[in-house]
């Protein structure tokens, strides 16, 4: 397995001034995580946790007030290493849509609404491709296709679609030159059942294609559990824990993540759905030691001053937990 | 047929209602006010001639029937749309018995090249500029051209006239102090060079302000698109600037702009009254200022009437254009 | 009053605006303990250029141009005043019954709003006033203005009230059975306030425009002085032909200073209430 992008002790943060008030939310901090060519990467998390923010860092596009105030984040295409927090104009025209690609959050609003859809893929396609009208149009005409979209969207302006459409024209703009990696935030959001099926149908079908890798963000964890090879837990700007799917659904270890997935309806079970009592903290002033500590309900007294670290349980399992931490030294102590 | 019935109907609808309004208080404001205008135009005709009782009487009756005041108060209201209607003002008091429909037509061409053309070109000025500045923020130039245009922007154009008439006709005497042109009217060169070099001072005057409320209405809605979701999308996909600017950017500001460069036009004829009057320029203001002058009420009151069907029109005008300019309304 | 100092240690547009209104309010004061009083004539040598004695010059009726300067900004100020007064009273009723009853009231008053917006207020204004001349004062000016600006108000504070009446307080004043006008001046009028205030700043400078205007084309009570009036007189007596400049350069600098200023402040109060800016303002709770 090859890792395809890395990030390092990312820490991100909104930095805003204004009339003598300073705010830092720290939305994104001390994160490192490695995803593998190929695979699903869940990130899943409550709103406000800092999905879309670790995302927009992963992608290099950040402006301020968002500022990366330490880490790295590196993409490896094949044997070439390339720094994303430092993205020249060359890079980003080299990069962008022909490798690495976003399907951004709440994607009604992404289509120009005064372009027709045709129109929005030439733009895209010829900032990174030299083709001619017609050969663009040939490649978009051909895309849909192959997914199953009618070509009468193609003339279409945006608000003439319908809400699954659109994100469906969206999802297949932003992997129109295929790339090998995939950004989604929040793909099926505010979507109708019956149409969220059928874009994650589309996700599976454009990720297994060419065997891209897909960064997929939702708080919704059967999205996750439908898609997801590996998921990481985001609470409060830090990963709590992070595994392969089936281990995050069957066997979670932290006490956040085993009450995500309480939360989550099952078909089989009668078991009680458990909702998390309180809410995130606000991220501009986290809590002390442990983020969860307040929410808690297994919370000691370590947790109130000391930031538990992310701690490998096994292979590919990490969590972040003084209660995982002590399980783990006392079973290699014993 | 839902676009007549639930777009171009009540367009038409509010165009009536913005008239009859307009037409109704313009008629309603003489009849209200404590000065009677005829005792008033008596009072000037009869100040300088001895005029029979008798005499004085039959005038105000010809006075009466002339401005539409005889009859019950009803009567006069039909009258007065029906002369609105006909497109009658009647005759000006004071250049008897010239028609009011003349001596405003006199003005008009002056108005609407002067205004026109200064209304366009601070519009493109504007848009241009703001769309760059809008999308720039950060750029050194943006930020200068800001901060001189928003202390421009308050400083009335009528103002600026006079610093401008003060500076280059009197201390530095390179413009032609008042008029619209010297010469007989003709397609020759000269008379052409003539009516440019006269209208400069009065456009420079209007279009300096003009462009600054352009500028920072156009930078506003540029900095506005430049954060919508599908901007900072093509932007991420790195189309380029050049592209995003024009197609992303300014093509959505683009509604509200040509809404309000139609509604600019539409009221030329109140926009720039003092700057006609500073440079004694031949056009409507320079009537207006001249019937204020003479009290010639119903002079005004055809300028009134004119520029309430202007605007009016011209919104009107735009609505129905909304359609072209925005794929939104055009197929729903 | 923390709106105030934050404005002040944070906008300096803010902090030159009010520079400059202080310096204008002053003029104001002084206006009260003028050596002359405002029309008498030949009180000083007529024509007389700027000197220690006459720092802005005198006139061709032997008025000190300083002195009556203060008058005339004084009684713009009251044109405008009044004429806001007027104005964002009838647009703040109307906006408020308009918003809050909603319905066929508001329906009707609103399209009665967008006619009136459409009708131009210049040519009107000039219609009445050449009908009134002669019995013009200050105040009937000053009403005649305000009565002609209300309908943006009006529509802006209906946006205002719509918007407000959608928040999640409101709907909660209201389940807590709190009645309509507690929840109308303990709940919205704290958002109102400052939005009224930045409207009134707005009001001021569309109130100077006009006063100015009229004055200039002889419309308005031209036997007292405001800023219009002193440049009408300049006009009136020729005072570029005959190269006394300094006549009209008082009015005139002065009205764009105070322009400036009303602006100024306008708009740092405008991105003081942006709710993005407002926003990054607010201290963290809990
Ligand atoms: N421009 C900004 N300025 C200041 N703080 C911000 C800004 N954008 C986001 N935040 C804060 O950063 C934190 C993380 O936001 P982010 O959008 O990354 O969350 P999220 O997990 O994607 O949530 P959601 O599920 O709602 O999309 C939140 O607390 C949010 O309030
Ligand atoms: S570290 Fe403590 S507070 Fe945090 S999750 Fe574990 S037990 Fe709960
Ligand atoms: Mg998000």
């Amino acid at each position: 397995m090859t890792t395809i992008i890395e990030a390092k002790n990312l820490k991100a943060y909104y930095i805003t001034q204004a009339y003598g008030v300073e705010r830092t939310v720290q939305a994104v901090d001390n994160i490192s995580l490695e995803i593998q060519e190929g695979e699903v990467f869940g990130i899943a998390g409550e709103s406000g946790c800092g999905k879309s923010t670790l995302l927009k860092v992963l992608l290099g596009a950040f402006e301020p007030p968002l500022t990366v105030v330490d880490g790295t984040v590196e993409y490896h295409f094949d044997s070439e290493r390339i720094n994303a927090l430092a993205l020249t104009d060359q890079n980003l025209r080299d990069i962008r849509w022909s490798k690495v690609s976003y399907i951004p959050q709440g994607s009604m609003h992404v289509l120009n609404p005064v372009r027709r859809i045709r129109d929005s893929f030439y733009d895209f396609i010829t900032t990174h491709q030299q083709v001619g009208r017609r050969e663009s149009l040939e490649i978009t005409r051909k895309y849909l296709a192959d997914l199953g979209l009618p070509e009468s969207v193609l003339a279409a302006y945006p608000h003439q679609l319908s809400g699954g459409m659109r994100q469906r024209v969206t999802i297949a703009l932003a992997t129109i030159l295929w790339p090998k990696l995939i950004f989604a935030d929040e793909p099926t959001t505010a979507l109708d059942v019956v149409v969220q099926r059928g874009v994650i149908q589309l996700l599976k079908e454009v990720q297994q294609r060419e065997g891209s890798t897909l960064v997929l963000i939702t708080h919704d964890m059967g999205v996750h559990a439908n898609l997801a090879d590996r998921i990481a837990v985001l609470y409060a700007g830090k990963i709590v824990e992070e595994a392969d799917t089936r281990t995050i659904l069957k066997n979670p270890r932290h006490p956040y993540t085993q009450y995500l997935i309480k939360s989550l309806p099952h078909l089989d079970e009668r078991a009680e759905r458990v909702s998390i009592p309180g809410r995130p903290p606000a991220l501009d002033n986290p809590p002390t030691g442990c983020r969860f500590h307040p929410r808690c309900p297994l919370a000691i007294d370590k947790c109130r001053t000391i930031d538990p670290d992310l701690i490998t349980v096994r292979p590919g399992h990490r969590a972040a937990c003084h209660l995982v931490t002590e399980e783990v030294i006392h079973a290699t102590t014993a | 047929m839902t676009l007549l019935k639930e777009f171009i109907l009540p367009r038409l609808l509010q165009w009536a209602m913005v008239i009859f309004v307009g037409v109704t208080i313009t008629f309603l404001i003489p009849r209200l006010s404590p000065v009677n205008p005829i005792d008033q135009a008596l009072g000037r005709l009869t100040a300088f001639q001895n005029v029979e009782p008798e005499g004085v009487l039959a005038l105000r009756a010809t006075l009466e029937d002339l401005y539409g005041l005889g009859g019950s108060f009803f009567d006069q209201y039909i009258a007065f749309w029906q002369r609105v209607i006909r497109g009658d003002l009647g005759p000006s008091f004071s250049a008897f018995p010239r028609p009011v429909n003349e001596l405003i037509g006199a003005g008009l061409p002056w108005t609407i090249g002067l205004l026109g053309s200064a209304v366009v070109l601070s519009w493109v000025l504007g848009v241009v500029l703001g769309s760059l500045a809008g999308y720039f923020p950060h750029r050194l130039w943006s930020q200068v051209l800001d901060k001189v245009l928003i202390v421009v922007y308050p400083i009335p154009y009528y103002i600026l006239a006079f610093v401008l008439l003060m500076a280059f006709t009197y201390y530095l005497p390179i413009f032609p102090l008042v008029g619209g042109a010297k010469g007989t009217p003709g397609l020759n060169w000269d008379y052409i060079s003539s009516v440019l070099i006269h209208s400069f001072l009065p456009a420079v005057s209007i279009i300096v302000g003009a462009t600054a409320f352009r500028f920072i209405m156009s930078k506003a809605l540029a900095s506005t698109e430049t954060s919508s979701d599908y901007v900072t999308y093509a932007e991420m996909a790195a189309v380029p600037k050049r592209k995003v600017l024009f197609f992303y950017v300014t093509r959505n500001t683009m509604l509200p702009q040509i809404t309000d460069l139609a509604l600019s036009l539409g009221a030329i004829f109140e926009g720039a009254l003092i700057t006609e009057v500073v440079f004694a320029y031949p056009g409507v203001g320079s009537v207006l200022y001249n019937s204020i002058i003479s009290a010639d009420y119903n002079v005004i009151m055809g300028i009134t009437l004119l520029s309430i069907v202007g605007i009016a029109t011209a919104s009107l005008i735009v609505d129905l254009s909304y359609p072209l300019f925005d794929p939104r309304v055009r197929f729903r | 009053m923390t709106t105030v100092r934050d404005l002040f240690r944070f906008s300096p547009s803010f902090r030159y605006g009010a520079a400059i209104l202080i310096v204008v309010a002053v003029l104001v004061i002084l206006s009260f303990v003028s050596p002359y009083a405002p029309d008498k004539r030949r009180a000083v040598p007529r024509n007389e250029p700027p000197s220690a004695e006459y720092i802005m010059g005198t006139t061709s009726t032997g008025q000190d141009v300083f002195w009556m300067l203060t008058f005339a900004i004084r009684n713009t100020l009251i044109v405008a005043g009044v004429a806001v007064l007027i104005g964002r009273s009838i647009g703040v009723m109307l906006g408020m019954i308009s918003g809050y009853l909603g319905g066929t009231v508001d329906r009707v008053l609103s399209s009665i709003v967008d006619s009136v917006i459409v009708i131009p207020r210049l040519p009107l204004v000039i219609l009445i006033a050449s009908i009134l001349r002669g019995e013009m004062t200050i105040l009937t000016l000053a009403i005649l203005i305000g009565i002609l600006d209300w309908a943006y108000p009006s529509k802006r504070y209906r946006a205002q009230i719509l918007t407000l009446r959608e928040r999640e307080f409101t709907q909660t004043a209201v389940f807590a059975g709190m009645n309509t006008i507690k929840v109308v001046v303990q709940e919205h009028l704290p958002f109102l306030i400052p939005f009224l205030l930045a409207d009134v700043v707005s009001g001021f400078l569309f109130a100077i425009g006009f006063e100015v205007t009229l004055s200039v084309l002889g419309l308005s009570d031209l036997g007292s002085q405001s800023i219009g009036t002193m440049i009408y007189w300049g006009n009136y007596y020729q005072a570029l032909l005959t190269n006394r400049t300094w006549v009209l350069a008082a009015p005139i600098a002065s009205s764009v200073i105070i322009v400036v200023g009303f602006y100024l402040i306008s708009t740092s109060l405008s991105t003081y209430l942006d709710p993005r800016t407002r926003l990054s303002r607010m201290q963290v709770k809990g």
